[in-house]
């Protein structure tokens, strides 16, 4: 095998094993486990009634995951998950002075960002592109053959599939936006509240600036569209929506970008523990 | 840039605006090289700079040839036995080890077995299931400088390496050290125990307050440092005679009969010329001399001389 694939490897397997079910990663678990209780908790009340005694229709359902995959997924599980997981892959290792391990070894630094990055990554796409689908699956799964037929015949794996692909996306665009952050930056917090307070205040920019951010380009893969409640649907600033390929390889972009300063960055980087 | 040398050229670093070391010149040959100073005098950030863990405000560093910005290929060359006490999370000695090598770019097979190796070599190969936090001092001393040596290096190098160890293990480690001094790798080595420095030390490097203050082999060191009376022992069967005769002499400063009074220890400001006048002595008068050696130039005796204070915990 070629040796920067072996290298590589070798990052994927020490990262997993370090970090994959440790104690430190308890709220991370807990985020992306949130909406899959809730929808499982949603089916098994709902299982309980005959479908004629329903409330709600498969319609609404089908909005409300599309309201918690942009405003619980989007905005927040992924978001602060990949502030979690992708912030520490250095800083982490900065703060409990173990990232000479790592620099000691003869791998090309940019080899090293990769590594950890797709290790992040994994773990991010298991945790979240998982939990998106599991509470697809769960959050329709009382209306029984009606959902199944939904999913199979109709247009809900289409949009399982773009939930699914946003998700990936966001892992990635997120994972790279905090990676950097983390490298780059003492404290990879104040980055990430910048980050957070942009993307949420995303909605209520002029449309020029609202295409300067993550989420704008996320929600243009979101199948369904949610309607903002009022009184915050007055502020909103209607903008045209960007083309799905548009979106997809814009974050892909903007992704390789981001890596690509952060190899910059490690490559020039120093072991310094503040002692 | 030599290819059998560490070199330093004009090498200085700042922390902001405090001094790591400054204008280091340098040229460290192949064997045993002791780094000794306070602390504070620079010998980590000397050690960090090969090891391309810190870079130089100024100034180039060479590694047998290779750059220290170049991880790819110093990593290759370069062991190093840190101060850090830190260890990645969850690991097994033998999975500290392991994982290092893989990192290496090593096939499965090879890393497995160099980490056995490795791992018998500083006798950890009991504990090598235990994780590395339940270890004692001396066992992540050990377990690190199996880690240095596990790729087998050309230069390895060892900050405070004797820290934690109990006798047996400094013996062995120090046995290890001359092992590889022996076989023609560098081995640079930074501690405060300098009596057990100075018995393994090919060359000595002294620095204080971020200067290089004398390098070269101890005793080459000892006869630079001039202001200071040489130190010399001699064991004889009449040494109050010898006394008499050495007081003639402008050069000699100071003799003292001490222990079972054979012993005649003196102070003098050129030794060559009093190897000649014992010559002589030993010629005139039937003097029979059972030994002669050099009183002060080890470690310690120079580090004192030129940096001042108890060298024994620097």
């Amino acid at each position: 095998m070629n040796m920067a694939l072996r290298q590589i490897g070798a990052v994927l397997r020490l990262e997993w094993k370090k970090t994959l079910l440790s104690k430190r990663g308890w709220w991370i678990y807990l985020l992306a486990l949130g909406p899959v209780a809730l929808t499982l908790f949603h089916w098994l009340i709902e299982i309980e009634r005959p479908v004629s005694a329903i409330r709600h229709s498969l319609g609404d359902d089908s909005t409300g995951y599309a309201a918690l995959f942009q405003f619980f997924f989007l905005r927040g599980a992924i978001f602060f998950g990949c502030v979690g997981i992708f912030n520490n892959l250095f800083r982490g290792e900065m703060l409990e002075k173990t990232l000479h391990y790592y620099y000691l070894t003869p791998m090309r630094r940019e080899l090293l960002v990769a590594g950890k990055y797709l290790a992040g990554l994994g773990t991010a796409l298991v945790l979240f592109v998982g939990s998106a689908a599991l509470s697809f699956f769960f959050i329709g799964r009382h209306f029984g053959l009606a959902y199944s037929n939904y999913i199979w015949h109709g247009p809900g794996l289409a949009q399982l599939g773009w939930y699914c692909s946003a998700a990936a996306l966001a892992c990635a665009g997120y994972g790279a936006v905090f990676l950097m952050c983390g490298l780059r930056y003492g404290n990879p917090m104040i980055p990430a509240a910048v980050v957070y307070v942009w993307e949420n205040l995303n909605p209520f920019l002029p449309s020029l600036l609202q295409k300067i951010s993550v989420i704008h380009y996320l929600k243009a893969l979101c199948p369904v569209e949610v309607p903002v409640p009022p009184p915050l649907n007055v502020m909103v600033v209607d903008t045209d929506a960007t083309p799905a390929w548009i979106a997809v390889f814009g974050l892909l972009a903007v992704t390789v970008l981001l890596l690509g300063y952060s190899a910059l960055t490690a490559r020039d980087g120093e072991i310094s523990y503040g002692e | 840039m030599t290819p059998n040398l560490v070199t330093f050229s004009n090498v200085s670093r700042f922390y902001g605006e405090v001094l790591g070391i400054n204008k280091v010149n340098l040229s460290i040959p192949p064997g045993i090289t002791s780094l000794v100073g306070p602390n504070g005098s620079g010998k980590t950030t000397l050690m960090n700079l090969m090891a391309g863990l810190l870079r130089p405000t100024q100034g180039e560093i060479s590694v047998l040839g290779v750059p220290p910005h170049e991880p790819q290929r110093l990593g290759r060359i370069l062991g190093y036995c840190t101060q850090f006490d830190a260890y990645p999370k969850g690991l097994t000695g033998f999975q500290f080890i392991y994982s290092f090598l893989l990192l290496h770019g090593m096939s499965d097979a090879e890393a497995h077995r160099r980490t056995v190796a490795a791992l018998e070599r500083v006798n950890m190969t009991e504990a090598a299931g235990r994780h590395v936090a339940a270890y004692s001092k001396g066992m992540r001393q050990r377990i690190k400088l199996a880690q240095a040596i596990a790729h087998e290096p050309q230069v390895l190098i060892l900050d405070e390496p004797l820290n934690g160890l109990d006798p047996m293990a400094r013996a062995e480690t120090i046995a290890l050290f001359s092992q590889w001094g022996a076989a023609g790798r560098h081995v640079i080595v930074s501690s405060h125990i300098l009596h057990e420095v100075d018995r393994i030390s090919d060359q000595v490097i002294l620095l204080s307050h971020g200067y290089v203050v004398a390098e070269g082999q101890i005793q080459g060191v000892r006869s630079e440092v001039k202001e200071q009376p040489m130190q010399i022992l001699v064991r004889c069967d009449r040494p109050a005679d010898l006394a008499a005769r050495l007081f003639e002499q402008n050069h000699v400063v100071e003799a003292k009969i001490q222990g079972d009074g054979r012993n005649l220890l003196l102070r003098t400001r050129d030794a060559d010329s009093f190897y000649l006048l014992l010559n002589r002595v030993v010629l005139d008068s039937g003097l029979e001399v059972e030994s002669i050696a050099p009183a002060d130039d080890d470690v310690n005796s120079v580090y004192q001389y030129l940096i001042g204070g108890e060298g024994g915990t620097v």
